[in-house]
């Protein structure tokens, strides 16, 4: 169950992420694009909550420690190369996982078989638009770069041990790290080498622990919800 | 027979031929000869319609990062990237008339082409997401169903496709509102308040009476309108009041009776100055809503630089990464035909 | 291909299933091919209405004009022997 509302908490909120998007995109076509990701993580959260218990009680009455996402995943969008380097950091992420879990025959599986295919797509968005930022003007390389570097920090979290998830960790790190650098050696940018994980013992999202723009988020997510107590919608 | 007047000849040759298209209800398509008013009136109604797609993604998304449940989240966000795409397909409808999208994007930002008057009302509670559908989308979906059969081949054929999709949204909004009126008092409150306040906005979407509208009676001889202003108000009307009684909802006017003789109902009088006054620029949210139009377009010139920029260079080999082709990328790409398989 | 910051057109062409054609359904911007066909998945697929897409630069498609119409299209009205309406069937004859 940890590891259902660990995924699930992801797709809830990235996709909320995403969303945010809407009306502000740099070109029509991609406020398509964007909301298309945003639906395929938003149906991938809520099978993976319903696994847990009731979907909206989980999204909307929970308090902020009890949420199990990634920080990678509830940072803001910033600008558009902010967006996109999260979506590839977390997208290859989410492909190589599921790719493994498709292959295992646990409870998570069958989401895993059918959202794979989803999040390959995800995946390639991102990279194709890594592709043309890093290798597009100056002005998109050096945005590119910033947040390819500043988000770098949110990504060793990705490989921590989550309890009922049955992937190999290490493959996981060396895959995902091999996909990434290639992708971002060919936009011509450089690969960090800084920490990826943060400094401090406390933890991180896993553990419920998050970012300060996160409390802001779950308040405008939930504050319609939870003033009307018991109401359905 | 001069230069002059064999060309005044073959001119009018094509306008008989033009006219005879339209008369016997068959389409003009884009590389057949048509007047020059004809393609203007169109231009200008078919930028209208898809920078109202556009526009009219705001007050919807406002509610995006607050709806009250996983469902109707997902709902809303299907709702608005619909609307994207209908803009899409109507700026894809309008370019076949020789207006690049650059162009209409320039003259909406700057104010001079309009988008529907409606989108300039705020939603000031999640109930407005449900009026919206209900009324707003009732009322397009009301101008628009004629459309299809409007005489220019590409207007039609995107209009074919935005009423088939948008049939969820009408629907979505209704059950929305269904749910809140059914639901505790303040829920019904709340969906009373968005009613009252949606209902007169959307009769004017119809546009001025008969007798008042500058563009209605060259439109219809050009059967690119079918119906009129007021034919298409009262048939809306008509719709919405066994509705709203199924929702147990009022609609916000005393007037509003069955007039038996008539066969419809009578309404009151619509407030035209309040109508004038949105349009010109002086309604709720038309700052707003423009401004932040621009907003994402100029901040998002950058991106659209740097793809131009990559493409570029990959068409001439030039220099950072090597040019991947269509034919020759992995990712469901194959050679001859740039070909995707839909995974959605 | 361009140098300007405007993205160029493309046609855009679904199969909506397998064992018919390409159809035209309209067009879209994009700085390029793989663009072009990625945008038009997630515009034009977007309620599962196709197996494959195909784009094509806008600029590189050559129509008849409507001058040519006549001569182009005429010939081909005047021969009703090609269209299977032209040919009398005694009623009840079937699979014809």
């Amino acid at each position: 169950m940890t590891a259902a509302l660990a995924l699930g908490d992801d797709a809830l909120v990235l996709s909320h992420r995403l969303g945010e998007w809407a009306g502000h995109a740099p070109v029509l076509e991609e406020e398509v694009a964007l909301a298309n990701i945003a639906l395929d993580l938003l149906g991938q959260a809520r099978t993976l909550l319903s696994l847990v218990g009731d979907e909206d009680e989980l999204a909307y009455l929970r308090e902020e420690r009890a949420f199990r996402n990634l920080q990678l995943v509830e940072q803001p969008n910033g600008d558009f190369a902010h967006t996109i380097a999260r979506q590839l950091y977390f997208s290859t992420y989410q492909r190589l996982l599921y790719g493994q879990l498709a292959a295992g025959d646990g409870e998570l599986t069958g989401l895993a078989a059918k959202a794979v295919k989803e999040v390959a797509y995800h995946q390639d968005h991102a990279e194709q638009w890594t592709l043309r930022l890093g290798d597009g003007t100056a002005e998109s390389h050096e945005r590119m770069q910033r947040a390819c570097d500043a988000l770098w920090r949110f990504t060793g979290e990705m490989f921590q041990p989550v309890e009922g998830l049955d992937v190999d960790r290490e493959a996981l790190r060396s895959a995902w790290l091999e996909s990434v650098t290639t992708v971002l050696k060919r936009a011509t940018l450089t690969v960090p080498d800084t920490a990826d994980t943060g400094a401090w013992s406390a933890g991180a999202g896993r553990q419920g622990l998050h970012t300060e723009s996160f409390g802001r988020m779950l308040a405008e997510m939930q504050h319609l919800h939870r003033s009307h107590p018991g109401a359905s919608w | 027979m001069t230069a002059v007047t064999a060309e005044t000849a073959a001119a009018s040759t094509y306008q008989a031929r033009f006219d005879a298209a339209v008369a016997a209800d068959e389409r003009i398509e884009p590389r057949d000869w048509m007047p020059d008013d004809y393609r203007a009136t169109l231009i200008r109604q078919m930028a209208q319609h898809a920078h109202s797609e556009i526009i009219g993604m705001q007050p919807e998304a406002n509610w995006i990062t607050r709806a009250p449940s996983l469902r109707r989240k997902a709902i809303l966000m299907a709702k608005v990237q619909d609307e994207a795409g209908h803009g899409l397909y109507l700026y894809s409808a309008t370019e076949t008339l020789g207006a690049s999208r650059d162009e209409l994007l320039d003259k909406l930002h700057s104010g001079r082409q309009k988008y529907s008057s409606i989108f300039n009302y705020p939603t000031l509670t999640w109930a407005d997401v449900g009026a919206i559908g209900w009324l707003v989308d009732g009322a397009a979906i009301t101008n628009q169903v004629p459309l299809c059969r409007c005489s220019y081949g590409p207007y039609a054929r995107a209009m074919v496709r935005v009423c088939k999709e948008e049939s969820f949204h009408q629907r979505q909004g209704y059950e929305l509102l269904l749910a809140l009126s059914q639901g505790t008092q303040a829920q019904h409150e709340m969906a009373q308040d968005a009613v009252n306040r949606w209902w007169w906005p959307s009769l004017m979407m119809f546009g001025p009476p008969d007798d008042a509208s500058a563009h209605s009676a060259q439109s219809m001889a050009w059967k690119i309108k079918r119906h009129s202003n007021d034919e298409l108000r009262q048939r809306f009307v008509d719709i919405c009041v066994p509705q709203a009684e199924a929702l147990g909802l009022t609609l916000p006017d005393p007037d509003l009776r069955w007039n038996e003789e008539r066969g419809h109902h009578d309404f009151g009088a619509i407030d035209w100055e309040e109508f004038r006054q949105v349009l010109k620029g002086n309604g709720p949210c038309n700052e707003q809503r423009i401004t932040q139009r621009r907003r994402a377009h100029e901040e998002g010139a950058w991106v659209r630089e740097a793809a131009a920029a990559y493409a570029a260079k990959s068409a001439s080999g030039g220099s950072g990464a090597p040019h991947e082709s269509a034919a020759s990328e992995g990712s469901g790409t194959k050679s001859g035909e740039a070909q995707v398989e839909a995974t959605a | 291909m361009n140098t300007s910051k405007d993205w160029p057109l493309w046609e855009v062409f679904v199969r909506s299933r397998r064992g018919l054609s390409h159809t035209h359904a309209g067009s879209l911007h994009a700085p390029d091919a793989e663009m072009a066909l990625r945008n038009a998945r997630d515009l034009y697929t977007r309620r599962n209405e196709g197996v494959s897409i195909w784009v094509v630069p806008s600029t590189a498609i050559t129509a008849s004009s409507p001058d040519e119409k006549d001569p182009f299209f005429e010939p081909s009205a005047d021969k009703p022997y090609r269209h299977p309406t032209f040919y009398e069937i005694p009623e009840g004859v079937k699979h014809l």
